[in-house]
């Protein structure tokens, strides 16, 4: 009988579904790490994988596996944590549909990128032909979205940026391909500007995703769920949402386009010092919470990523200063910033969703997940310092020494580049650490389950 | 914060977007599009070989290559054209016919048009803002 009821629990929960994003995620960030190692590897030896995997190849396959790590455990989270807010899924199957869709596709992606086949649009670098069966994923991820949630009002804040995060995306990625459409493309200015508009509100439509999940998280740890009806999370909630619609003017600043542009995102941006003065204000707490809740694993990464929020919103404040951008465009200092929100805030705050959802209980585990992050994140800030201190050279060379040539500019920058490329491998080696020990950790759960179900 | 208020804060906002979304969609905005042109055909190239993933277009794009949105000014065609076909030690070569050497050539001289990349040449505000 005790069998039978737990196998009932088990087909009744929506894990499964969701374990199948989260394990995709796992191995496309260890891709993306792979990548990005062999990617860093040719700033430092120049033309080094020239003729089997060059630059134009590996820079997509980079990116498009970190994205794509950072899309499906998103949805992989929202559906599980969905589950357990609604009681159950609106749709497995649909959500299943949507996994083959992702995976087939991601697996004709990379195929491409190997066959020297592109799009050549930053982020999406793939075929836009491949772009339909990922609009059509996002489609069925947000009727289960929609359908799941069933009532509307006196919802948390999580719900509204699951909603709004997942309607937006759709959006954003159907406008980031409106180039197809001649008229669009014509005019380069023109096309870069709404390029960029559709990509700067996206990377806020994920970010809705993940922290509506970590929001959702801390509610979980610590058994309180005041926080997300308040009125203060709203009020941050819109002033994000309000952030995502127009803030990304910062990405063109210098570009021939219409100077309000400039203006709304340069005033909207700002807007974000009430996010950054609120981090500041409450540090403390946070820090004695954390302490508290020292023994959760989930907590370490909400903490780690805590870090990286204020180090990364720092960042891009400054840089959504006209006057401060002119000389960080275009230099390392961008990338800089993007690896700061991508690893130290997304993936941080996705692994912390991964450990929570997936049985990583027993002292070893446990350890090893602790080193390994402890590793990245000292491996983390070093490679972020080398690629500001990078970012400052070349805005220098960009501002005031343009007559130097590009290829002697860039042979100056190679000790940051070395610096970076061994901080890439620690930091690597550090995450990749931490995610086999995740996923050995669940496959010997998933036996053990099925030795006490048999 | 009641129901009534966050729908209003959230239809307010969806409004203000989706009106500035279609003001920058409007054709006003842009030139007209001549989809048979040598410039579009070079951009179509530009995106297929994937340029975009070492090279900048106004300091948007790779880092490994420097900026091209002004190259036609700083090097002769012939120059261009050998870059293209031959490489660097660094950029493979590409290989391509003539013809695409020329549709290229004629999409970088469309972008170099179109403004001044080089950021020493803004002049800053006393509010932060810039301006060429």
């Amino acid at each position: 009988m005790d069998s039978i009821l737990t196998m009932t629990e088990l087909l009744k929960d929506n894990k499964p579904v969701s374990e199948k994003y989260i394990i995709t995620g796992l191995v496309l960030f260890l891709f993306a790490l792979l990548f990005g190692v062999t990617g860093a590897l040719q700033y430092v030896i120049p033309g080094s994988l020239k003729n089997l995997l060059s630059f134009e190849k590996i820079r997509p396959m980079h990116v498009s596996s970190a994205v794509f790590w950072i899309i499906l455990t998103a949805c992989g989270a929202v559906t599980c944590y969905l589950g357990q807010v609604a009681g159950s899924l609106w749709s497995r199957r649909l959500s299943l549909v949507q996994w083959y869709l992702f995976a087939g596709t991601i697996i004709l992606i990379l195929a491409s990128y190997l066959m020297g086949i592109f799009g050549g649009r930053e982020y999406w670098e793939f075929h836009p032909a491949l772009a339909v069966p990922v609009a059509i994923a996002w489609v069925l991820f947000l009727i289960n979205v929609f359908k799941s949630i069933k009532v509307f009002h006196k919802q948390p804040v999580y719900i509204w940026m699951w909603l709004t995060g997942a309607a937006f995306f759709l959006f954003t990625y159907l406008e980031s391909y409106l180039w197809l459409i001649p008229s669009f493309r014509s005019d380069i200015v023109h096309d870069m500007t709404i390029q960029w508009k559709s990509y700067g509100s996206m990377v806020g439509c994920w970010n809705m995703l993940i922290y509506g999940s970590g929001i959702f998280l801390m509610d979980k740890i610590s058994d309180n769920k005041k926080y997300s009806y308040s009125r203060v999370a709203f009020i941050l909630y819109f002033l994000g949402l309000f952030n995502l619609m127009f803030n990304w003017g910062h990405h063109i600043y210098t570009l021939p386009a219409p100077r309000y542009v400039q203006y709304i995102s340069y005033a909207v941006s700002m807007t974000e010092l009430l996010l950054l003065g609120r981090i500041i204000y409450h540090w403390k707490s946070s820090v004695s919470t954390a302490r508290k809740h020292y023994h959760i694993l989930s907590y370490r990464f909400l903490l780690a990523a805590d870090l990286w929020i204020f180090l990364t919103l720092l960042l891009a404040i400054a840089m959504s200063v006209p006057a401060i951008n002119v000389y960080t465009h275009g230099t390392h200092i961008t990338v800089a910033h993007t690896m700061g929100a991508t690893i130290g805030i997304n993936s941080y705050l996705l692994l912390s969703f991964v450990v929570d959802i997936f049985d990583t209980r027993g002292q070893k585990t446990n350890k090893n997940i602790t080193t390994g992050l402890y590793i990245s994140l000292a491996a983390l800030f070093v490679f972020w310092i080398s690629l500001i201190i990078a970012g400052i050279v070349k805005a220098d060379w960009q501002m005031y020494g343009h007559d130097i040539p590009f290829s002697k500019m860039m042979r100056g920058l190679r000790p940051y580049f070395i610096a970076f490329l061994i901080s890439g491998l620690a930091l690597s080696a550090g995450l990749s650490w931490i995610v086999v020990t995740i996923l050995s950790a669940h496959r010997k759960g998933k036996r053990e389950e099925r030795a006490a179900i048999s | 914060m009641s129901d009534k208020n966050k729908f209003s804060i959230l239809l307010t906002l969806i409004i203000s977007f989706l009106g500035y979304s279609f003001h920058l969609y409007r054709p006003g905005l842009r030139i007209q599009a001549d989809t048979n042109n040598m410039a579009d055909k070079g951009k179509k190239l530009w995106q297929q070989k994937n340029c975009g993933s070492c090279h900048q277009i106004y300091g948007l794009g790779g880092y490994l290559g420097p900026d091209l949105t002004n190259i036609y000014s700083s090097r002769t065609e012939q120059q261009i054209k050998a870059f293209i076909k031959s490489g660097t030690n660094i950029m493979p070569g590409f290989d391509l016919s003539d013809e695409q050497s020329k549709q290229l050539i004629a999409y970088l001289k469309s972008i170099d048009a179109t403004g001044i990349a080089a950021p020493h040449g803004f002049n800053i505000n006393y509010d932060g803002t810039i301006e060429r």
